[in-house]
């Protein structure tokens, strides 16, 4: 073995009392859907702390703005105006630049462009409901686009869901490869939503709601949700990728 | 170096829901035009490829045994050599033409799904310099699933490498191995399919 110092560790073992557990029986959907037997623990190795690198090439320039990307010229979706933005980082609190960020959201009457949503909602034409950006330096990242309106949907026999976006998330290892949801301060349906109620940790969900930031409206224009997304962090001991009788 | 501290705490996950489609495979959902009309990963070979070609199909069952049409699933894995397309990456130069990366959605009818790809040569076990038996590490996401399950297929005519993978053989339930390797259809043809619970539920990885 040499004595280069690895170019990095293995990432943190995951916190599983902040992550839903497979189970969640109040969400219905996962009761048939979640594995029984325990995860096989297996480590990180070349496999799991490198992963897909994505290029600006790769995006188009509207990618990140839903107010633009799918409407008629001169044309704009109906609803609340808003500028989500923060920052990705791992649990080190290091930005993670040029990391892939996916979203994806029902438009202000809660209605999705897909072809199985039937909901009563109804679709706006100049609106898709799905974004994509690289994150700067820093982990910096912004998307413009509407307030997602609350829906209902068949779990319990009047479950509504609060306004949320969808985000899918890529650091620099494929095992830190998330997907989870954003919600918005002060909404009333978050405490009562029986998907956010599958973290077991109520402080945790905390980390899912994204602040109103007078700070960065647009007068006149746009209001500014902060959300910041965090990533497992790796660790950066000079001596794991040194084995004894290797 | 300076050892620094675990100050942050990961997002919690939430599932992908029933339109993961319109995030991750828009084309599927019936947003046909947007992002040029193709999705992220749904090419990973070109004709400067280096490597064996070989396709996967499969399904992902639930627990009642009925394919999920719902879902997404990627793929990552080393070229041909046994290098990742990827910073991280410091033993050689991998191929590249080859990301490494791919994603499909299961079928909105059928729950089938689909990839062209390589065959990846062999990596080596964590920090040892013991060689693993070829894989594809393998991710999925769908309504229901609370957090994305990884797993991994492995090749059914490698026995002698299987026989000797460290990851395999630290299994407790070696009766579970037949979940991880893929089916030989054809020549460079495999069948793979991902059974979330009950009967021959796959492994799933905490990595
Ligand atoms: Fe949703």
């Amino acid at each position: 073995m040499t004595n280069k110092p690895p170019s990095s560790g293995g990432f943190f073992p995951r916190n599983f009392k902040i992550h839903p557990p497979a189970y969640a029986p109040d969400y219905k959907s996962s009761i048939a859907r979640s594995p029984k037997l325990a995860l096989v623990s297996i480590g990180n190795g070349i496999s799991e702390i490198t992963g897909p690198v994505f290029g600006h090439e790769d995006l188009g320039p509207t990618d990140n703005d839903l107010i633009l990307n799918y409407s008629a010229k001169d044309k704009s979706p109906i609803g609340e105006r808003i500028i989500v933005y923060g920052r990705l980082m791992d649990e080190r609190g290091k930005g993670i630049e040029g990391a892939l960020i996916e979203i994806w959201q029902a438009n202000s009457a809660g209605r999705y462009r897909h072809t199985k949503d039937k909901y009563i909602g109804p679709l706006d034409p100049n609106f898709g409901g799905c974004g994509r950006t690289i994150t700067g330096e820093d982990g910096n990242y912004e998307f413009r686009t509407i307030k997602p309106g609350p829906y209902p949907w068949p779990n319990g026999i009047n479950d509504w869901r609060p306004s949320h976006i969808h985000f899918s998330l890529f650091g620099p290892g494929f095992s830190q490869r998330l997907i989870t949801q954003m919600y918005f301060e002060g909404d009333p349906l978050i405490k009562i939503c029986p998907i956010v109620n599958t973290i077991p940790d109520k402080e945790a969900i905390d980390l899912l709601i994204a602040r109103l930031d007078m700070a960065n409206t647009i007068p006149m224009d746009t209001l500014a949700y902060e959300f910041n997304l965090v990533l497992r962090g790796r660790r950066s001991t000079l001596f794991e990728n040194r084995p004894e009788g290797n | 170096m300076t050892l620094s501290p675990k100050i942050y705490q990961e997002l919690p996950s939430q599932t992908a829901g029933p339109y993961v489609h319109i995030g991750c495979t828009p084309q599927t959902a019936g947003l046909e035009t947007i992002y040029g009309g193709s999705h992220l990963g749904s090419k990973m070979i070109n004709e400067k490829t280096l490597g064996t070609r070989i396709s996967i199909n499969g399904k992902i069952f639930d627990g009642t045994g009925t394919p999920i049409k719902d879902g997404i699933i990627e793929l990552w894995q080393a070229d041909a050599q046994g290098l990742f397309n990827s910073p991280a990456e410091n033993r050689g130069e991998p191929d590249r033409n080859f990301q490494g990366w791919g994603r499909q959605p299961t079928d909105i009818l059928t729950g089938e799904f689909h990839f062209d790809t390589i065959k990846p040569g062999r990596i080596p076990y964590l920090s040892t310099s013991k060689l693993q038996a070829p894989f594809i590490s393998i991710w999925v996401a769908a309504r229901g699933i609370n957090l994305g399950l990884h797993t991994r297929m492995y090749f059914p005519e490698e026995v002698e490498a299987n026989s000797e993978d460290p990851v395999l053989n630290r299994l407790e339930h070696q009766n579970r191995i037949n979940t991880l390797l893929a089916k030989p259809i054809t020549d460079g043809m495999y069948q793979f399919d991902i059974v979330l619970q009950g009967e021959n539920e796959t492994v799933f990885f905490d990595i």
